[in-house]
């Protein structure tokens, strides 16, 4: 029976810079609302950032789950309180059926957590890391000893593992912190952005512990703001943008929600509406937008069959195709629909 | 409360501590030891001092080591764990109370100022060499040393989560050097007389609480009532157990 996650209404804004933006658990922020002249002078007092703005989820017990989003959109707060780290200004999150602020410690039997940045306890071998973990969890002398071996030969560090951890390179810390969150079998695994800064090899290595992992019933809660792994590895998906969820299902329901499927950047010298008007008119184009009436982008069915199209309908328009870039059904393109933007941007 | 889990934590800071074990010796004890050498002996051998200020130093000097046992012990520790590599969330993540951490934190605290002032009678003794007049009274004497302990590692929970990794430096030379030189180590209270503003101002001084308690406990030398000296340490410690466990819930949960 695997634990899942229920996320009611969740709020958090900062009034209070974050300790440390550059937090193991990862903390980024938005908006900052900081007025004209004239607020200028309380400046102090009117310090709020809103992390999180009325989120609600559930992540199913058993499924991977992916937070996806740019950097700074809310993901790692969201990750902060459901791990116990951030108190929520408003709302509640359950894992399983603890009340995650209220049932702080119930809670955290039930999790393990891989934070954004290694924060490995440096006084410590990679051994003891583990070995300390399993002993605040209560297993016995023998349980944990086993099980940290298990897991320094699954994750390839059986010749480090008596060295001190503050010598390792990035990847390898990275490694000791999923072992860590794995060492007291938790039902639900959090990990926050675990491939950033890995090399291919260690996020394919990566990729299959998770998948393991998961195949042995638990929940995983993820956040990247990488497409791919999204699309790889996850079960369900929830978009969010400035503290707020943007979209949400499968990875193919999400793409079959993008209007036509393909996504074509346009680039004219200028485009009036007539030239707009015409491309609307093309066979298997379902959307055109163009804010600035240069650049444009058409949705559609189809990709490289409607470039002779869009070019014969900028000449009759008197403009010129200056670029042109095809996107296929992605995810990328999905949160370029919602939100304008792009997901590095 | 999980006592296993609260053992693993403690077992933990002692497997560290027994890893650092000789620096720490000699960051606890060679301070110290210069001290009483120099002021113990060389300068009353040569007449400077009376040879009674050997009574006077060697609690005070006990004073200063377990003061300075609590800081090194848990200030130092919690300043590196909170800074941004966050080292200290694993142990926030175990399934324990976040301020059953701190109480952790303030036990090992205690066990090594124990240690620092039990391990400095002996030492300072042979250093200052014959001449110290003990009038040990050993109840009194492990109640102050629990009350002094108990002020060390508090005192280094608050101080640890109130000062950031760059103001290091300044927490020594603003806050503990004036202590040490104003916590009545080198002199009795009493001496104080000829300063009669500096007699009362220095009594908001934890050290001087500290350095009396230990010696009227532990010598024959001039010291403030050792009762007194039980309030006023007792009352510090509450203080300072508030404020330490508040500023540590603050810094550990965002």
């Amino acid at each position: 029976m695997g634990i899942g996650i229920r996320i009611e209404n969740l709020r958090k804004v900062y009034d209070t810079p974050p300790p440390s933006a550059a937090r193991g658990a990862g903390f980024s922020f938005i908006s900052q609302r900081s007025g004209g002249p004239k607020e200028k002078k309380d400046k102090k007092k009117k310090f709020e950032v809103v992390a999180l703005d009325d989120i609600s989820l559930e992540m199913r017990a058993g499924e991977v789950f992916g937070l996806l989003g740019p950097n700074g959109a809310g993901k790692s707060t969201t990750i902060g309180v459901l791990t116990t780290r951030t108190q929520p200004t408003s709302g509640r999150a359950f894992i399983g059926e603890f009340d995650i602020w209220k049932e702080q410690v119930k809670a955290k039997r039930l999790i393990g957590v891989v934070p954004q940045r290694p924060n490995l306890d440096f006084a410590l071998t990679a051994r003891e890391i583990l070995l300390f973990h399993g002993a605040y969890f209560g297993q016995s002398t023998r349980e944990r000893e086993q099980r940290a071996q298990t897991l320094l030969e699954q994750f390839k560090l059986t010749d480090r593992a008596d060295d001190m951890v503050r010598a390792f390179s990035g990847g390898m810390m990275q490694r000791i912190s999923i072992a860590r969150a794995m060492m007291h079998d938790p039902e639900v695994l959090f990990l926050d952005e675990p491939s950033a800064g890995l090399d291919p090899q260690t996020r394919l290595l990566l990729w299959e512990i998770v998948r393991d992992y998961n195949k042995l019933g638990k929940t995983i809660v993820l956040t990247t703001h990488y497409m791919d792994e999204a699309d790889s590895l996850c079960h369900r998906l929830a978009i969010i943008d400035h503290g707020r969820i943007i979209s949400q299902g499968t990875p193919q329901e999400l793409k079959a929600s993008i209007p036509g499927g393909y996504l074509l950047r346009l680039r004219f010298d200028k485009a009036p509406e007539e030239l707009l008007a015409a491309l609307r008119g093309l066979p298997g184009v379902t959307e055109v937008r163009s804010a600035d009436h240069i650049a444009t982008d058409v949705y559609a069915d189809r990709g490289g069959p409607l470039i002779s199209g869009i070019v014969t309908a900028a000449q009759a328009a008197g403009a010129e195709l200056r670029d042109v870039h095809i996107a296929e059904p992605s995810l990328e393109t999905l949160f370029l629909h919602h939100t304008g933007r792009s997901l590095r941007d | 409360m999980n006592w296993k889990t609260f053992y693993a934590l403690l077992a933990r800071d002692g497997h560290v501590a027994r890893r650092n074990l000789l620096p720490m010796l000699l960051q606890n004890l060679l301070q110290p030891l210069l001290l009483t050498f120099v002021f113990g002996r060389v300068l009353t051998a040569g007449g400077v001092m009376q040879a009674g200020y050997k009574s006077i130093i060697l609690p005070g000097v006990m004073a200063i080591s377990m003061v300075l046992a609590g800081v090194q012990g848990v200030a130092m520790p919690l300043i590196t764990e909170f800074q941004f590599t966050r080292e200290i969330e694993d142990r926030l993540l175990a399934p324990i109370d976040v301020s059953w951490l701190a109480v952790e934190k303030i036990v090992a605290g205690m066990i090594q100022a124990l240690v620092a002032g039990l391990v400095v009678i002996p030492a300072a003794w042979l250093t200052v060499g014959s001449g110290v007049h003990f009038s040990f009274q050993p109840v009194e004497f492990a109640v102050i040393c629990l009350l002094v302990a108990l002020f060390s590692s508090a005192g280094g929970l608050a101080l640890g989560c109130s000062v950031g990794q760059t103001q290091i430096g300044l927490m020594f030379s603003l806050v503990l050097a004036p202590m040490m030189m104003f916590g009545c180590a080198y002199y009795p209270w009493s001496f104080l007389k000829s300063f009669p503003v500096l007699q009362y101002a220095v009594l908001i001084n934890p050290l001087v609480y500290a350095s009396e308690g230990l010696r009227g406990t532990l010598t024959n030398a001039d010291h403030i009532n050792t009762f007194v000296v039980m309030a006023a340490l007792a009352s510090i410690n509450i203080i300072l157990l508030v404020v330490g466990l508040k500023k540590f819930h603050s810094k550990a949960v965002s």
